[in-house]
C-alpha cells in the first residue's frame, strides 16, 4: 500500500516535471513570437533597403557609426556590402527618408492631440467620477446606467453621427472637434468611480466639519492624494489617442494638415502601393511606437495595475 | 474656489449668502461635476446613437448639407426671332423641358426681342416647382419648347447649362436601407453577406484562440515555481500597447511574398511553396478540402445553392488565406492584454482551493478543469465579451493591409460601413448597417453569456 503510494507520487511528480518543461518551452516559444517582430522591425529600420529584404536576416549591427547605402557613385551598394553572415552595417537611410514626407507635422500632431485629450480626461473624468462614487443627487442612477450602456456600443455604430455632429458644430477637420469627440470616456469615469469609493470617507468628512466647500475637498484634498488612479488614467488616455486611427479618420481625414502618426503612416502606404520602401515604413513604426514604449516601460506598473483594476484598455 | 472675489463682490449680504447656499449644496455641487463630462458624452455618444437610427431611415448621401432642401435651376436662354416684327415675351411665360415631362422654366421679368428675323435677346428663366430639385438642371445646348402660341415666331438656345436645382438633403425612406442590406436580391445584398461571413469567420478564428491561449499563457504564468515572471508579462503585454497601424505595417512586411514567413517556412520544410499572404483570396477551408479532392465541380449540385446571392460553397470556404494572416495579427495583438486579465483573476484565487484540490488527489488537470476554469468563469465572460466586441468591429487592420480586397474577401462589416458612408456617399446605407452589427454583437454576447453558464454548470 505504502510503497504504492510512493510509487504514484514519484510518478507524478516526474509528469509534472515533464509538464513544467512542456510549459516553459510553450512560455518561451511564445515570448519569442511576441517579441520577435519588435527586434525585427528595430534592426531593419537601420538596414540599407537590399539588406532588409535579406535573408536569413541579422539583428546585430556591426558599429554604431551609421554609413551610407551608396557608394560614391551614388549607386545604391548590394545587400552583400551592407551585412556579413552574422551582422549588418547600420544606415540612417530610412529615417532620412520618413523625415522627408510630413512624418514630424504628423508626429507634432499626435502630441497635441494625446497631451489634450489626456489633460481634459483627467479634469472631466475624475469630476464625473467623484459626484458618482461620494455625492446623492437626482438622476444619478440613471447616468451611472448610462454610461455604462454606452459602452455596450460600439465604436462604428458612433462614427457616421459623430462626423455628422461634428459638421453641423463646424469643427469638421480642426484639432478641437477630435479633442473634443474624446474629451471625456466612460471607462475613464468608470475608473475614477472606482478609485475614489476605495478612498476612506474621514478625509472628506473631516474637511467638511471645518468648513470646506465640495470644491475644495475635491480638488484640494481628494485629487491630491489620486495620484495612482489619475496616473493609471493618463497613461490610458495618452495611449489610446496615440494610437487612434478611426477617429482621426473620419473626423479629420481630409486635411492632411491634421493627420496624427497612424492616420499619417496608413494613407503614406496607400500611396506606395505595394512597392513599399520597407526601411522608410520600419523606421516610421519605430518613431511611432516609441514614445509609447519609453511610456510604458516607466510606468508598466500602472498599466498592468489598471488593467487589472478595470479589465480594460485604451 | 469658494471665495472666489465675484461671491465676495456682490453688494446684498443675504442674497450673496443664499446663492452662496445653493452652490454649495450636494446637489449643485454634483451637477458641477457631473455636467462637463455629460456635455460630451451626449453629443458625442449618446445623440450620436439616436442619430444612427434616424439617418438608417433615410437616403442622404453625406455630402449635401443636412439643412438644405430642394431648389430649382436657373439660368440664362437666348431668344432668336424668326419674325420680322418686335416680340414681348412676358414675366412668367412658360417654357417646357424637353427632357424630363413636367418640369417647366418661367421667365422672370419681360424679355423683348428686337425686330428683324435672326435677332437675339437674352432673358432669365427660373423652374416653376423648386420640389423638383436636381430633376430642373440641363446642360448646355438643350433646346427649350415654348408655348405653341410662340412656337413659330421665336426659337429658343440655351448656350450655358440652367443649373442649381439641389434635392432636399434627404428623404425619409422608411426601412429600405434595411430591406436592401437583408432581404432584397442584389450586389449590396450580396456584398453585406460576404462582409457578414468574412466578419463571423473571423470573430470564430480570433476569439477562442486569444481567449484559450491566454488562459493557458496565464495559468504558465501564475505557476509559483516560474522565474522572469515580470520579463514576460511585458513581452505578452506589450503589443496592445502599440499602434493597430504601425502592428499591420511590419506584418506586411513581414509577410510579402518574398518576406520573412515564406523564408522561415521555406527553411522548415524543403517542398514548401510560398504563398502570397497578402493577396490569397482563397478560403482556408476549401483548401483544405481541396486536400482530399473536393472542389467546387465536385462538391456537387447542392452546393450551388444560393443564399443572399452567395452559394453555398462559398459559405463555407472559410476565411481567405489574406484574412488568416489578419487573423494571425489580431491574435498576436490582443493575446496580452487577455492574459494580464487572467492573470489578475488567477492572483485572487486563494491557495487554500488549490491546497485542498491537491490533499483530495486531484490530478492537475483535474484541477485545471474543475477548478480553475470554473472559478474563472466571470473572467472568461468578460474576455470573450471585450473579444467580441473588439473582433466584430475589425477596421484598422483591414484598412491598412487589404482594403477588403483581394475579391472581398477581407470586406467586413465595419470597413463596409466606412466604404458605403465615406467613399461610396450611401450614408443612410451605411447606418442601418451598422445598426445591424449593433445587433448582431448584441446577440452573440447573449449567446455566449449563455454558453459560458452552462460550461460553468457541468
Amino acid at each position: 500500500m505504502a510503497t504504492a503510494a510512493i510509487h504514484e507520487s514519484t510518478a507524478r511528480k516526474l509528469t509534472k516535471r515533464g509538464l513544467s518543461i512542456v510549459a516553459i518551452v510553450f512560455l518561451v516559444l511564445f515570448a519569442l513570437i511576441e517579441t520577435m517582430p519588435f527586434v525585427l522591425t528595430i534592426a531593419n529600420s537601420f538596414k540599407c533597403l537590399p539588406a532588409v529584404e535579406q535573408f536569413p536576416q541579422v539583428f546585430v549591427p556591426n558599429s554604431l557609426t551609421p554609413t551610407g547605402c551608396k557608394n560614391e557613385n551614388g549607386i545604391t551598394l548590394p545587400a552583400t556590402a551592407t551585412t556579413t553572415p552574422y551582422t549588418f552595417t547600420p544606415s540612417l537611410e530610412g529615417y532620412e527618408k520618413i523625415f522627408q514626407f510630413d512624418f514630424p507635422m504628423w508626429f507634432v500632431n499626435s502630441i497635441i492631440y494625446a497631451v489634450n485629450v489626456t489633460i481634459l480626461r483627467l479634469i472631466l473624468n475624475s469630476m464625473a467620477g467623484y459626484a458618482l462614487a461620494r455625492m446623492t443627487f437626482v438622476g444619478k442612477r440613471a447616468y451611472f446606467f448610462g454610461i455604462l450602456g454606452i459602452m455596450m456600443v460600439p465604436g462604428i455604430v458612433l462614427v457616421i453621427p459623430k462626423f455628422i455632429i461634428m459638421r453641423e458644430l463646424g469643427l469638421l477637420n480642426t484639432y478641437w472637434g477630435l479633442i473634443l469627440a474624446l474629451a471625456a470616456d466612460p471607462f475613464g469615469v468608470i475608473l475614477m468611480k472606482q478609485f475614489f469609493e476605495s478612498v476612506p470617507k474621514e478625509l472628506e468628512e473631516a474637511a467638511f466639519v471645518d468648513g470646506a466647500s465640495h470644491y475644495t475637498i475635491f480638488f484640494r484634498i481628494i485629487l491630491p492624494i489620486s495620484t495612482p488612479a489619475l496616473t493609471a488614467l493618463a497613461i490610458f488616455s495618452f495611449q489610446g489617442t496615440w494610437n487612434n486611427f478611426m477617429d482621426v479618420l473620419i473626423i479629420n481625414g481630409s486635411s492632411p494638415n491634421l493627420y496624427n502618426l497612424p492616420l499619417g503612416l496608413a494613407l503614406l502606404r496607400g500611396q506606395f502601393g505595394d512597392t513599399l520602401e520597407w526601411n522608410t515604413f520600419l523606421a516610421g513604426a519605430v518613431m511611432t511606437t516609441l514614445p509609447m514604449a519609453i511610456i510604458f516601460f516607466i510606468f508598466q506598473r500602472y498599466f498592468v495595475e489598471g488593467i487589472s483594476y478595470t479589465g480594460i484598455k485604451g | 474656489m469658494t471665495n472666489s472675489p465675484v461671491l465676495s463682490s456682490i453688494p446684498h449680504k443675504s442674497e450673496a449668502s443664499f446663492f452662496r447656499r445653493l452652490v454649495n449644496t450636494e446637489q449643485f455641487a454634483a451637477y458641477m461635476f457631473v455636467a462637463p463630462a455629460f456635455v460630451i458624452f451626449l453629443l458625442f455618444l449618446l445623440l450620436p446613437i439616436v442619430a444612427t437610427v434616424a439617418i438608417s431611415l433615410t437616403n442622404w448621401n453625406g455630402i449635401s448639407p443636412l439643412s438644405q432642401t430642394a431648389r430649382g435651376a436657373s439660368g440664362q436662354i437666348i431668344f432668336t426671332n424668326q419674325a420680322n416684327e418686335e416680340i414681348l415675351i412676358p414675366k412668367g411665360t412658360e417654357l417646357k423641358s424637353p427632357i424630363k415631362d413636367g418640369v417647366i422654366y418661367v421667365t422672370i421679368e419681360d424679355v423683348i426681342i428686337p425686330a428683324g428675323s435672326g435677332s437675339t435677346q437674352q432673358g432669365a428663366v427660373q423652374a416653376s416647382n423648386n420640389s423638383l430639385g436636381r430633376e430642373t438642371n440641363i446642360r448646355a445646348n438643350a433646346v427649350t419648347l415654348l408655348p405653341d402660341a410662340l412656337l413659330e415666331r421665336v426659337s429658343v438656345t440655351n448656350p450655358l447649362p440652367i443649373s442649381g436645382g439641389v434635392d432636399n438633403a434627404y428623404e425619409w425612406v422608411g426601412t429600405t436601407n434595411y430591406q436592401r442590406l437583408l432581404t432584397e436580391e442584389g450586389l449590396t445584398q450580396r456584398d453585406f453577406f460576404l462582409s457578414v461571413k468574412n466578419t463571423v469567420y473571423f470573430v470564430l478564428g480570433v476569439v477562442p484562440t486569444q481567449t484559450i491561449l491566454a488562459l493557458v499563457l496565464a495559468v504558465i504564468l501564475n505557476q509559483r515555481w516560474l522565474k522572469a515572471k515580470g520579463f514576460f508579462r511585458t513581452a505578452f503585454y506589450f503589443p496592445s500597447i502599440t499602434s493597430s497601424v504601425v502592428i499591420s505595417l511590419v506584418f506586411m512586411w513581414m509577410f510579402t511574398r518574398g518576406g520573412l514567413v515564406n523564408t522561415i517556412l521555406g527553411g522548415i520544410f524543403t517542398d514548401y511553396q510560398s504563398v502570397t499572404w497578402l493577396n490569397d483570396a482563397n478560403g482556408v477551408l476549401h483548401n483544405l478540402f481541396g486536400v482530399f479532392g473536393i472542389n467546387r465541380a465536385t462538391a456537387g449540385e447542392f452546393w450551388q445553392t444560393r443564399m443572399a446571392g452567395i452559394t453555398l460553397w462559398d459559405w463555407i470556404s472559410g476565411p481567405s488565406v489574406t484574412m488568416f494572416t489578419i487573423m494571425i495579427l489580431n491574435t498576436w495583438t490582443t493575446i496580452g492584454t487577455m492574459m494580464v486579465i487572467y492573470l489578475a483573476a488567477l492572483q485572487s484565487i486563494p491557495s487554500s482551493v488549490y491546497e485542498a484540490a491537491s490533499i483530495d488527489g486531484a490530478s492537475m488537470w483535474q484541477t485545471f478543469r474543475r477548478i480553475t476554469v470554473p472559478l474563472l468563469g466571470p473572467t472568461t465572460f468578460f474576455v470573450v465579451t471585450i473579444g467580441l466586441i473588439g473582433t466584430f468591429q475589425v477596421f484598422d487592420q483591414i484598412f491598412v493591409i487589404s482594403s477588403g480586397g483581394p475579391a472581398k474577401t477581407t470586406l467586413t462589416i465595419a470597413y463596409g460601413v466606412y466604404e458605403s458612408g465615406f467613399r461610396n456617399s450611401q450614408m443612410g446605407l451605411a447606418a442601418a448597417s451598422a445598426l445591424v452589427l449593433f445587433v448582431i454583437i448584441f446577440l452573440f454576447t447573449l449567446l455566449q453569456r449563455s454558453f459560458i453558464r452552462d460550461q460553468d454548470e457541468t
